[in-house]
């Protein structure tokens, strides 16, 4: 089984706070890390090559920094990491970042499982799963916390819908999207760090997978961002004082007063 | 391509350099300069003071026929055949976007048996409902769904298409603008149609401490999905008349490589967090999973849904589909009452729309507070009792 991970760097939130006095937002220091979401997506095809065997190769595409991202995973014990870097990458939108980790899965030889996390939580996007499974013209399901292979090929997922979940089954080569359900994710081990801070990283550009540089980044996308803007921040917080019951009272007269539905 | 900064109006105070996630920003001679590292992700856009920092605008060639594709679009969710609230909300800003471009609002239904649904479709606002019906089409399947949808828009080229930003919608729809070939802007906050005719698309981004307005300018259809409870319900007209197209998907469309094997509803006492108007949620401030029946008690008092931060998943106290945050679901809904919540950055992400948020909590300095309307510092022990009184006193 070759399981292909795709993963992503992501700047991380914790480092953006409301500053009260001014309600402005603060952004300090903002430091890059591997999607949350991307670690379930790491340990389910970790699970997946211990139980059924082969390797897995992490994926992703971003600056050249993203091989830090890459090295954390190999920390864990994923056997290759290909990193897609190029200047012409940036500026993707899902069409072009999945159509452009669509062409290095072809380049990768035989892949029968392609894993995603839900969704990154810089765009929150949840798009380049499904997009890669059309990119790849794969069956695809989303929302997978437990995966399985059944004889001759089939791969069977319970995955968690609105209202439930439901039990899927497809032909592999697959596309899945995994939760947090899947499993927690493993440790680093020490053996796999000494591994991944020598392993050999190939970096790939857009000339490598056969793409013109108009295929790509922001000019290979089909959505533009024409304007970039801070949310209108909330002013207007008011303390409630007083004994509790009169706390409780001055609350439900003021939700009350703003016609909150059912008060 | 990187950020472009504006000579005259940069002043080299650095704050690009501090927010940018890949240090692509450097002060060079009294002067922002950006490497080659730069992802374009605007976030230094939006810090800059001066507005000195701008995004990249390419000017590429139309790729599509784009006047022959008309008329706006709701792609319907139904479960069973009842049709999900997100789309009625849907045909309420579909109708203003279509009354702005003068066209025809129209509601696709894809499944089986749904006649009743496209009836309340046209009485919430469909001029037309294409309805896409074959008993292989239920359950609902991502592939054969993805398919028909495909069929119908090469078809009759809408200009626009708008869908629920649901676990369906989610899993569906990304699928059909690939095979379309078109953009799709995800969780849109605000649709409009610009002068330039174009469907503006504003959605929060990082967690929603960032805006951005996004266009589709050379494709068509432009694609856009929208969360549950974000647009307005528009008003029910039982006499309201529309036109039922059926529309018959080939045998190819409606065959999909996943089988579907089994369904299962998971019964819920409470309403779920992303579809209720009231959200009260419970952090490690309530102690223990039995504390809970507080909060259920006041949701199924509010007709509300149970929240629950990341800390009471990880204890067990609450199942996971109760999530908020960056790793559970965001919701926006009119009212949030989180109780014992400390209001870490990643709980804040997935509820700061909220229309009124309330913050109970014992510890004054909680920085659940910088983001509220209405704070109460209080035991939540004593204060969420002597609320549920008031409320039933007031009932009585
Ligand atoms: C990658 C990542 C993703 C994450 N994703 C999420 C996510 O999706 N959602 C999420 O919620 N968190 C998430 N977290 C965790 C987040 O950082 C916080 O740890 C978590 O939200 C804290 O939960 P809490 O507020 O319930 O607990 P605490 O931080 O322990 O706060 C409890 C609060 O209760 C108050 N309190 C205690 N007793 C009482 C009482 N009797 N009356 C009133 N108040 C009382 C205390 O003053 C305190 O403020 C994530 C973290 C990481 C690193
Ligand atoms: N640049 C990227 N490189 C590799 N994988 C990515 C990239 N962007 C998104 N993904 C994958 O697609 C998932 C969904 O991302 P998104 O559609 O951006 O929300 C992520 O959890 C990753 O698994």
């Amino acid at each position: 089984m070759h399981v292909v991970v795709c993963i992503k760097q992501v700047p991380d939130a914790k480092n953006v706070r409301i500053d009260p006095e001014t309600c402005t937002l603060v952004r300090q220091g903002v430091e890059s890390i591997v999607n949350p979401h991307d670690w379930y997506a790491v340990e389910a095809a970790l699970r997946f090559r211990d139980e059924y065997g082969g390797k897995v190769t992490a994926l992703t595409m971003g600056p050249p920094q993203a091989e830090e991202a890459l090295r954390e995973t190999l920390a864990l014990g994923v056997d290759e990491a290909v990193l897609l870097s190029d200047r012409a990458f940036a500026g993707a939108d899902t069409w072009a970042t999945s159509l452009t980790l669509a062409r290095a899965i072809e380049k990768l030889g035989p892949v029968d499982l392609i894993i995603c996390g839900k969704q990154a939580i810089d765009g929150d996007t949840a798009q380049v799963g499904p997009g890669l499974a059309a990119h790849l013209d794969r069956p695809y399901t989303t929302y997978a916390r437990r995966l399985e292979l059944l004889n001759e090929g089939q791969l069977r997922a319970e995955r968690v819908t609105d209202l439930g979940y439901e039990v899927v089954q497809m032909e592999l080569p697959a596309v899945v999207t995994v939760v947090r359900e899947i499993g927690d994710p493993r440790m680093p081990g020490l053996k796999h760090k000494m591994k991944a801070k020598k392993k050999e990283i190939p970096v790939l550009g857009a000339a490598e997978l056969d793409l013109n540089p108009e295929e790509v980044g922001l000019q290979g996308s089909y959505t533009q961002v024409v304007k970039v803007f801070s949310p209108p921040p909330r002013c207007d917080r008011e303390m409630i004082n007083g004994e509790v019951e009169e706390q409780a009272e001055k609350l439900l007269k003021l939700l009350q007063e703003a016609k909150v539905p059912g008060l | 391509m990187k950020a472009i900064i504006d000579k005259e109006k940069c002043v080299a105070c650095g704050e690009c350099v501090e927010v940018c996630p890949v240090e692509a920003i450097e002060i060079v001679d009294e002067m922002a300069q950006v490497d080659d590292n730069c992802t374009l992700c605007g976030l230094c856009v939006d810090a800059c003071a001066y507005e000195a920092i701008g995004l990249p605008q390419v000017q590429t060639a139309e790729t599509d026929d784009l006047e022959s594709y008309k008329g706006v679009w709701v792609v319907a969710e139904h479960h069973n055949g009842a049709v999900h609230s997100v789309s009625f909300e849907l045909l309420g800003v579909g109708r203003k976007l279509a009354d702005k471009l003068k066209v025809e609002l129209v509601a696709v239904l894809i499944g089986d048996q749904l006649q009743e649904g496209a009836k309340k479709l046209i009485g919430y606002g469909a001029d037309r409902v294409y309805l896409a019906q074959h008993p292989a089409l239920v359950p609902f399947n991502d592939e054969s769904h993805a398919n028909v949808l495909t069929e119908l828009v090469k078809k009759k080229k809408p200009e626009i298409i708008l869908a629920g930003a649901t676990a369906m919608g989610r899993s569906f729809i990304p699928r059909v603008a690939v095979a379309v070939e078109t953009g799709l802007t995800a969780d849109c906050t605000g649709l409009d149609i610009g002068d330039d005719g174009l469907l503006y698309q504003t959605r929060p981004a990082f967690g929603g401490n960032v805006m951005a307005t996004i266009l589709c300018p050379r494709r068509r259809p432009q694609m856009a999905t929208v969360r549950p409870m974000v647009m307005k319900k528009p008003d029910f007209d039982s006499e309201r008349q529309g036109a039922v197209e059926n529309f018959a998907p080939s045998q190819k469309a409606i065959t999909s490589r996943v089988k579907v094997l089994e369904t299962f509803t998971q019964e819920q006492e409470t309403m779920r967090i992303t579809e209720a108007d009231i959200v009260v949620t419970g952090g490690r401030g309530l102690q223990k999973a039995e504390n809970f029946k507080i909060l259920e008690e006041i949701a199924l008092l509010l007709d509300g849904a149970v929240g629950a931060t990341r800390s009471v998943v990880d204890e067990g106290w609450m199942p996971h589909s109760h999530q908020v945050g960056q790793t559970g679901k965001t919701v926006s809904p009119k009212l949030y009452i989180a109780c014992g919540v400390s209001g870490a950055i990643q709980h804040v992400v997935g509820m700061q729309g909220s229309e009124i948020i309330v913050a109970v909590n014992k510890d004054p300095s909680a920085p659940i507070f910088d983001v509220v309307n209405y704070g109460v510092v209080a035991d939540l022990f004593e204060f969420l009792p002597a609320l549920v009184k008031k409320i039933k006193e007031q009932r009585s």
